[in-house]
């Protein structure tokens, strides 16, 4: 591997990395607040990715139907949790998780009966896809642009946890549910602002996701959602630094490892679960964990 | 100011509270003593509707009794939980903030009040609450509580785990809230002795129920309170 090939994969990496953690943050918030794997929100990313679709094809502006697709879906994940674990606070964990599961195959086969299982090509915009020369690089603008606005949402998250109330009632949460509550605070509406960031995030992760693999179907948040969900336990699931750092860790590795064995190309989901497996046999509680009992912001 | 009516709290089919009564006049310090498991706890949990309840909670003539907790706490009741629950990941200061969640404007002013009731607390601003003693997390519980600025102040056994000059300090501060800001203040203990001190008006819970009530230093003297609750 040459020296340009080499920093061609690793922008690439870059851009896998920004979906991945953009995508785990909602993971590890929500495991953080609820102890739930939230098994749907591989599902939220794809409800986003396809309502750009549909807004777009419905005659929007590429930005305009953006918009549309991360509205729908944090409306989609609010109701949720609204409709779906907020009955089961006091239920047991496994439950929920259940729960999860079934809300997960809900909306996946609602959107196949809706729009047939066939992929469909996603509308990206020209000028996110063109391809721009530098010297031996070729670059797609996404290249750029996901890792920017990746960064740039990044840096809002962590100041909405760390400077804002909101934020660190959202900490404050995962540790002590009751007590939140005897500060005055809606402890639900906290929570549904960790499902709706968590989603909104997921969505934008979806939307880079169709633009960089031009194209979507039902099933798509599947691979993609359980690999975030890798990057989220591999970083430390329940700390949201660790789920952007895992995020970029798997999203290098993947692309480097195909990069370097080209012939194992087919294998990359594959690997990415045996990297993890790796990590977990030597740090069960991932890279930033520390106690699996309780989640850390 | 608070009246409790015929509160009762089951957990399962063991009952914890079994139709007690409380008042609390505006103003006034009232005490709440009793034995382990006598159902203290459960009593104020059940009037900021933190568990499940039958009876008739009314704060300044509002009913409470189906009111959630938040909205409860919003009306101008704080209660200092049982074992502190300071927020052990959040920084002193933003415990503090938390406690004023819905007090954004005097939030400053607060805080700076807080440090200065409690000096041991300034100096610490920025230290993760989980790495407070035990009598500095007592007192940050307390100072969370005073953010919302209530009405009336619950304490669910503050002086618990601590050296008894620490407790001799925050007995005299609760004091200090009722004649100074005039707050009315609920507390629960175990050390009889030094709630009775302080308080107006006692109660004794046994075994989920009122055996006894009656002035602060009437109490002390009764020789039923002095043989099982002082030590002879
Ligand atoms: N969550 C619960 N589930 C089941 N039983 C409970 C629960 N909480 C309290 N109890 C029971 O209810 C009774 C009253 O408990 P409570 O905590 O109110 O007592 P307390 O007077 O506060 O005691 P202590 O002085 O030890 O704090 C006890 O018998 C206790 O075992
Ligand atoms: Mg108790």
């Amino acid at each position: 591997m040459d020296f340009t090939t080499f920093l061609q994969q690793m922008i690439n990496g870059f851009s896998l990395g920004s979906m991945y953690a953009l995508i785990a943050i909602g993971y590890t918030m929500v495991y953080g607040v609820l102890r739930l794997i939230n098994f749907a929100h591989g599902d939220i990313m794809m409800v986003g990715a396809f309502l750009v679709y549909l807004a777009h094809a419905a005659g929007l502006s590429f930005p305009a139907a953006v918009l549309v697709g991360v509205l729908g879906a944090i409306l989609v994940g609010v109701l949720t949790d609204k409709v779906a674990y907020k009955p089961l606070r006091e239920a047991p964990k496994i439950s929920l998780l259940i729960t999860a599961i079934g809300i997960s195959f809900f909306l996946e086969n609602l959107f196949n009966v809706l729009f047939g299982g066939v992929p469909r090509a996603f509308p990206a915009p020209d000028y996110l896809t063109q391809v721009i020369h530098i010297g031996k690089l070729y670059l797609p603008t996404t290249a750029l642009v996901i890792p920017v606005v990746t960064l740039l949402i990044l840096a809002g998250v962590l100041w909405v946890l760390y400077r804002t109330k909101y934020g660190m009632a959202i900490r404050a949460l995962a540790f002590d549910i009751p007590t939140v509550k005897l500060m005055g605070i809606n402890a639900d509406g906290i929570i549904s602002l960790v499902f709706a960031l968590g989603s909104a995030l997921a969505a934008v992760g979806g939307i880079f996701y169709a633009i960089s693999y031009p194209s979507i179907d039902p099933l798509m948040g599947i691979i993609v959602g359980l690999k975030a969900f890798a990057a989220a336990v591999l970083g430390g699931i329940g700390s949201v630094t660790g789920a952007v750092l895992g995020g970029f860790i798997l999203g290098f590795t993947e692309i480097l490892v195909v990069a370097a064995f080209p012939d194992l190309g087919g294998y990359k989901d594959a690997f990415a679960f045996f990297f993890l497996i790796l990590v977990l046999l030597f740090r069960p509680t991932g890279i930033m964990g520390e106690d699996l009992e309780r989640g850390r912001f | 100011m608070l009246s409790v009516h015929s509160l009762e709290v089951y957990y399962g089919v063991i009952a914890a509270v079994r139709g007690v009564d409380i008042h609390v006049k505006q103003g006034t310090i009232v005490t709440l003593i009793g034995a382990n498991g006598a159902g203290k706890t459960s009593t104020l949990n059940a009037i900021v509707n933190g568990v499940k309840k039958r009876g008739d909670v009314r704060f300044h003539d509002r009913n409470i009794s189906r009111a959630k907790t938040h909205t409860i706490i919003r009306d101008g009741i704080s209660l200092v939980p049982e074992g502190r629950h300071v927020f052990i990941n959040l920084t002193v200061d933003e415990n503090l903030r938390m406690g004023a969640f819905n007090n954004d404007t005097n939030f400053e002013r607060l805080r700076d009040e807080m440090y200065a009731l409690f000096p041991r607390l300034d100096g610490k601003r920025q230290q993760t609450a989980g790495t407070l003693s035990g009598g500095e997390q007592q007192m940050l519980a307390i100072a969370r509580a005073l953010m919302s600025e209530p009405r009336l102040l619950m304490l669910d056994e503050p002086s618990l785990g601590l050296a008894p000059k620490i407790v001799g300090e925050l007995f005299g501060v609760i004091t200090e809230l009722k004649e100074k800001k005039g707050i009315t203040i609920l507390l629960v203990e175990q050390n009889a002795f030094a709630a009775l001190k302080i308080a107006d008006y006692g109660y004794v819970l046994e075994n989920g129920s009122i055996t006894l009530e009656g002035k602060g230093s009437e109490l002390l003297g009764n020789d039923e309170v002095r043989k099982k609750y002082l030590g002879g």
